[in-house]
């Protein structure tokens, strides 16, 4: 072999170099710890920082996932899961599992398209799915034109931006869509990861998917409301069951949250298409599990302790990032709840 | 042997000295001790890479036995990723992987042979050791800031300066137009090409240059003085003279655009499709793991992104292997 040593000791240089780009995040000793998902990590970290503010009790909180979520706490590994797809009744009964909801988020429509600037496009539920599940490719299509009869729209080719990754905000838009078209449940199907038709790009994350329609001229997506206005993106205009355009705002999603019966096994209502004049239709909660009956009663008592603090005193934190906090008469509701967790 | 064995029959009466040679042969026992534990430590650090590599490999088996059941062989020429429908195949991300990366080496082997050419024969010395150290420092860049800058800077120009143009050129020719159809995105499967190219041509030409520099002078000065040009000095003497080291730095490019996956992950499009064009989106085996891992549910989900884990270990090894075959095809012509 020709190859000199100092090669070898260069390569394995450069393998360090690049070692180095992976730092690895130590987790920090809590007295309370969950994971889950990713949605509401930003809400759970801010509210933990200020809880420790305020009490001197400290939570981590490690997003890595509603399934990962689910996972952990079945495997009892961490204090609390988060998730977005709520777990049905008897999933819970099964695992002993306490859930209840802990903040609102909403998914919006957004697009690139030179010339449309924010709330400029309408589109009602039909003519959305049918965009999503490519019947509808070019942005003149009359079905487009006709809820937009004073745009010019231009014959650019739509170009569908989703979550490359499973994500419950894949999960509430196809449930969403679902509900609109029947076709739409047949070509694409419903869930975390679905079969996009073939104008597709995926980004990971929302941020990624964000970045794609931003940077994409003639692209649609669906992000989170709090990414969507990070980004500043344009917003689709989307008319809701009672008839009415309306743009994504706290005041659309507290209204449909208003209309949302959480009196039910497991708390998860289904809060899409509400029926208020002024419900943006596309709305969600994300979920908290907890233990029914756990080892250790210290801890069962700081989940309790951390979540009616967060839902009494963090609707302030919830709304600086652009989440609804639960209306009042639920935060009672939950707490009642609450009383299970022993 | 007589004189030593009279010197220690000398030695042996003086009884001082007799307690030092007992002192010595201690001590001989000490080290043989010491030698032996270093042997047993060391042979345990290396053993250690061995049952770390079998680990894997048995526990990626393992895990995507469940979808090699399900599926068959077929699953790896079968192109189907559905979730949805539980069906699962791993050709989309095998011809995502290997185009991708057969794209960086054709931009990547050229251009990095020009830069270690350049530097070892034709760069004027002041010039030579900021030059190496830049190449040295891009390899140490993050692949994270390659797809970063690839989404956020690369991405845009190549859609709106070089896609429509490239359309504009080959589009309506009859095969070559089908390879660059498709809206002017800027990510696909040819974006993804080049940042990886990107990211190995410093790795290959920094391997390139110092096997270059092993060239001994005497050689590149008699083709010198015999007029030969520099090309021909470098065709002739350099490159037979270093083909095993030059082999070896391209596959460690390789290896390395293989497994890429956060820059990939940003510019390839993540779409679950084979499309044929170069422009369309696509995915590669390291980017679907990194999306798909987290959030994929148990049962056959994951069991096949676990298959689609040991697929990648197969094509690396195939890789690895290829390349020690080249080396020693190599060696054996050159009878070095």
């Amino acid at each position: 072999m020709i190859v000199s040593k100092r090669v070898f000791l260069k390569i394995s240089g450069v393998a360090a170099a690049m070692a180095m780009g992976f730092g690895s995040i130590a987790a920090q000793a809590a007295d309370l710890t969950g994971a889950g998902a990713t949605f509401p990590y930003a809400v759970y970290t801010k509210w933990a920082e200020a809880y420790q503010a305020a009490t001197g009790k400290s939570v981590n909180y490690q997003g890595i996932g509603s399934s990962g979520g689910i996972k952990q706490i079945k495997a009892k590994t961490v204090d609390f899961g988060g998730t977005d797809a709520p777990l049905s009744a008897a999933d819970l009964n099964a695992a002993g599992l306490v859930q209840f909801p802990s903040v609102i988020g909403a998914v919006t429509i957004v697009l690139n398209l030179p010339g449309i600037s924010s709330g400029q496009l309408k589109l009602d539920g039909p003519t959305a799915a049918n965009i999503f599940r490519g019947a509808i490719t070019k942005w003149n299509d009359p079905a487009i034109t006709s809820l937009n009869p004073d745009l010019k729209l231009p014959p650019t080719a739509i170009t569908i931006v989703h979550r490359s990754d499973g994500s419950g905000t894949t999960d509430v838009m196809t449930r969403y869509l679902a509900k609109q078209s029947a076709d739409f449940v047949r070509d694409v199907g419903v869930g975390k990861s679905v079969n996009w038709p073939a104008n597709e790009i995926g980004g990971k994350g929302n941020p990624g998917v964000a970045a794609n329609v931003q940077k994409i001229a003639g692209t649609i997506g669906y992000v989170d409301y709090a990414d969507a206005k990070k980004n500043g993106l344009a917003f689709a205009a989307l008319k809701n069951k009672a008839g009415n355009f309306v743009l994504p705002s706290g005041e659309a999603f507290a209204a449909a949250a208003a209309g949302a019966d959480f009196k039910v096994k497991g708390m998860a209502p289904d809060m899409l298409d509400q029926t208020a004049k002024e419900a943006w239709p596309i709305v969600s909660a994300t979920y908290i599990l907890a233990y029914e009956k756990g080892e250790d009663a210290a801890k069962q008592q700081g989940v309790v302790d951390f979540f009616s603090w967060a839902l009494n005193k963090g609707g302030t934190l919830a709304d600086e990032l652009d989440f609804v906090p639960l209306p009042a008469n639920v935060v009672g509701t939950i707490e009642a709840e609450m009383k299970r967790i022993k | 042997m007589e004189e030593s064995m009279a010197w220690k029959t000398v030695r042996m009466t003086d009884s001082a000295a007799h307690a030092q040679v007992d002192a010595y042969a201690v001590q001989v026992r000490i080290f043989k001790h010491q030698d032996s534990i270093f042997h047993k430590l060391t042979f345990l650090f290396a053993f250690l890479v061995l049952a770390a590599l079998a680990g894997i490999l048995i526990s990626l088996a393992i895990e995507a036995a469940p979808a090699f059941r399900a599926f068959g062989p077929a699953f790896l020429w079968s192109e189907a990723w559905s979730v949805p429908d539980d069906e699962f195949g791993a050709l989309i991300s095998i011809y995502g992987t290997l185009s991708t990366s057969l794209i960086a080496l054709l931009i990547g082997v050229p251009v990095s042979f020009g830069i270690a050419l350049f530097l070892t024969e034709s760069c004027p010395g002041w010039l030579r050791r900021p030059l190496g150290t830049a190449i040295e420092l891009l390899a140490g860049v993050p692949s994270i800031i390659y797809g970063i800058w690839g989404l956020f800077v690369f991405a845009p120009l190549f859609a709106r300066n070089v896609q429509p143009w490239v359309q504009a050129g080959f589009g309506d020719l009859p095969v070559i137009g089908g390879w660059f159809a498709g809206p002017p995105l800027g990510i696909g499967i040819l974006s993804a090409g080049i940042v990886l190219a990107l990211m190995v041509i410093p790795f290959i030409a920094s391997v390139m240059r110092d096997v270059f520099d092993t060239v001994p002078a005497v050689l590149k000065e008699s083709a010198y003085g015999l007029g030969c040009t520099t090309w021909e000095v470098v065709w002739n003497i350099v490159l037979p003279y270093t083909r095993v080291g030059v082999i070896g730095g391209i596959m460690l490019g390789l290896g390395r655009a293989l497994g890429e996956t956060m820059a990939v992950t940003f510019v390839i499009g993540n779409a679950n499709r084979i499309a044929g064009s170069f422009f369309a989106p696509g995915n590669s085996i390291a980017s679907l793991l990194a999306n798909e891992f987290g959030e994929a549910d148990p049962g056959l989900h994951t069991s096949s992104l676990f298959a689609l884990g040991l697929v990648l270990f197969v094509i690396t090894c195939v890789v690895l292997g290829l390349s020690r075959w080249l080396v020693h095809r190599a060696s054996a012509r050159q009878g070095v």
